[in-house]
């Protein structure tokens, strides 16, 4: 696990320093979380991708999206070198999620604050034609200061929408700044009950701790979040927890010099 | 002039269409953000409370639920009033219907000033302009009952992003019960051949009334229910103002509707003497047919406009 961890990271970083642009930080804090989904969590078959009672993953703070390309690949949807081409005209790894491009991805997302609503919707969906599956969301924690995920977690609270599970990227940084100092979400916890919702809190970077919040969360009758605490950046000293890298490619040089500390990680 | 005779809301014919739809089409689910009882999704609600979904004063989360009903397959009408539906969702219905084309209806009942009593606030005079700056969206806006009836029934059957125009106020009965119409397909409502009068909304049942008036000079002009503004029909708009060559818009709304999409087709198409009747600011508190008379929206205003254009017709130069 621990090797797909690094080989994920590999491909994020190299294929946004060859598109130029994207965001690093808020990628790599996403590797272990989404390892855990498709490490054995959602139920999803890279042969029949469009099953109608797959679990649904929308990736809501969709600049994370080269994260979600380099854990596809891993997984077997595609050969992984093809993330090479993010960013790229006619390329189906469009800087944000696109599900005319790629229809993997569940939803087009982008701008913030919209993926629980979506997954609301997909959720009520499944229960009215009698589906098991489960709809999950990936948030980010700057994305929470955005009025619409409250509304959204008080419409799934209310009505006990319980086969909806959000997981929340708490890399800690915004664009601007720590989200300490723009707009602190803190305390994550009593936010979230007290808008009707379980929580469960986790190493964001232990895939074993993630699967374990998720599949709890997934089974115990109640909307839930699953509060991942990560580090922006992670696995690279030069990005990690340094939010210079929230939305800059590493420069040529910068990306070999990462790639030989993950490859030293490896061994 | 005879009055036309007064039938229901557009805005209850879209809740009793939904009750229809309900019965005979299990995908079709509708969602209000607690003005129900007003844009009248309270009719489905009561018939079929399971597909419905009151999601509270919270118009962004109830577009974006809606985008989620629909990528899971679902058929949403989603309704509110005009104003607070397409404003405040209008990220949503960009990011989440127009973009990635998730085929959405949103019903936005009290549009225009014709809501009266309840002020600027709750009348959306920028609404089809919002809808228009959407690529992929439907913009539509049924003139009376059978059209919006039909035109729900039409939505369900080929879904689409769209963005539906309802009124609060009964307004003047144009079609007959059994008058099939096309979302797609304007229609000519009074033929004639010195202007085309094109007009939607409300507007339609004035410019029938200045088409009397101007009939009695012996001025025939043409009376054109322009209710969809995308997709346009541009051969029906062609066929008229290639005939008449002169055109008089009219519309409850800022010259950034029904004005703009006709007057940017025939700079393009069918270059003739254009003018317009459409509002220009913030209205008030008022009953609506004082509204629309001091907003300047009156038969008398078509019948000024329509005769200063004809004389305009020739002329190269329009002055201003």
């Amino acid at each position: 696990m621990k090797n797909l961890a690094i080989e994920a990271r590999r491909w994020i970083l190299k294929s946004i320093t060859a598109a130029g642009s994207g965001h690093p930080g808020g990628s790599l804090s996403l590797v272990e979380i989404l390892l855990a989904f498709y490490g054995g969590v959602l139920k999803h078959d890279p042969s029949n991708p469009k099953d109608p009672n797959r679990d649904r993953l929308i990736l809501s703070k969709g600049h994370g999206a080269p994260a979600l390309y380099a854990v596809l690949g891993l997984h077997g949807y595609y050969p992984v070198e093809e993330v090479m081409t993010l960013r790229k005209m006619g390329s189906r790894f469009q800087g944000h999620p696109d599900i005319r491009f790629f229809p993997l991805a569940e939803a087009s997302t982008g701008s913030l604050g919209q993926g629980l609503s979506l997954g609301i919707g997909m959720a009520i969906a499944a229960r009215l034609d009698g589906r098991p599956h489960h709809t999950y969301v990936i948030l980010g924690d700057g994305e929470c200061q955005e009025g619409q995920i409250w509304e959204s977690a008080m419409y799934a609270g209310f009505h006990k929408i319980a086969n909806l599970t959000a997981v929340v990227d708490i890399n800690g940084f915004q664009l601007d700044d720590a989200t300490k100092k723009i707009l602190d979400l803190e305390p994550w916890e009593a936010k979230f009950a007290a808008f009707g919702w379980r929580t469960y809190d986790c190493d964001g970077h232990d895939t074993a701790a993630v699967t374990r919040a998720l599949l709890a969360a997934r089974d115990d009758g109640a909307p839930s979040v699953v509060l991942a605490r990560t580090a922006k950046g992670k696995g690279v000293s030069l990005t990690e927890n340094n939010n210079e890298y929230h939305g800059k490619a590493l420069t040529p040089s910068q990306l070999e010099e990462a790639l030989m500390e993950l490859e030293a990680a490896h061994a | 002039m005879p009055d036309l005779p007064m039938g229901k809301a557009t805005r209850v014919a879209y809740g009793e269409a939904l009750v229809e739809l309900g019965r005979t089409d299990p995908a079709v689910v509708v969602l209000d953000a607690d003005l129900s009882k007003s844009t009248q999704s309270h009719m489905f609600a009561k018939h079929f409370p399971e597909r419905f979904f009151n999601i509270g004063i919270a118009e962004a989360n109830m577009a974006a639920i809606a985008a989620g009903m629909a990528l899971a397959g679902k058929k949403p009408f989603a309704s509110s009033f005009a104003s607070f539906l397409i404003c405040k969702a209008f990220d949503q219905m960009r990011v989440n219907v127009a973009y990635p084309e998730v085929p959405v209806v949103f019903a936005g009942s009290h549009g225009g000033i014709s809501v009266g009593e309840d002020g600027p606030s709750q009348m959306a005079i920028e609404d089809l302009a919002l809808g228009l700056a959407l690529p992929n969206f439907t913009v539509t806006v049924p003139v009376d009952e059978v059209a919006a009836r039909q035109f729900v029934h039409q939505l369900a059957h080929r879904m689409v992003p769209c963005y539906m125009r309802l009124c609060r106020p009964a307004t003047s009965v144009i079609y007959d019960k059994g008058r099939t119409l096309d979302l797609r397909r304007a229609e000519i409502v009074r033929p004639g051949r010195h202007i085309s009068l094109i007009a939607c909304g409300l507007m339609v049942a004035k410019a029938l009334a200045a088409a009397a008036e101007l009939a009695k000079e012996g001025l025939e002009a043409e009376v054109m229910d322009l209710h969809t503004l995308r997709p346009l029909d541009e051969e029906t708009l062609f066929r008229s103002l290639s005939k008449t060559r002169a055109g008089l818009v009219c519309e409850e709304h800022l010259p950034s509707g029904l004005s703009s999409i006709v007057a940017l087709w025939s700079v393009a198409h069918c270059p003739v003497a254009l003018d317009f009747v459409h509002l220009s600011g913030y209205a008030e508190s008022a009953p609506p047919d004082a509204l629309l008379a001091k907003y300047g929206l009156t038969v008398e205003a078509i019948y000024k406009k329509a005769k200063a254009v004809m004389l305009k017709k020739d002329q190269r130069c329009m002055g201003f």
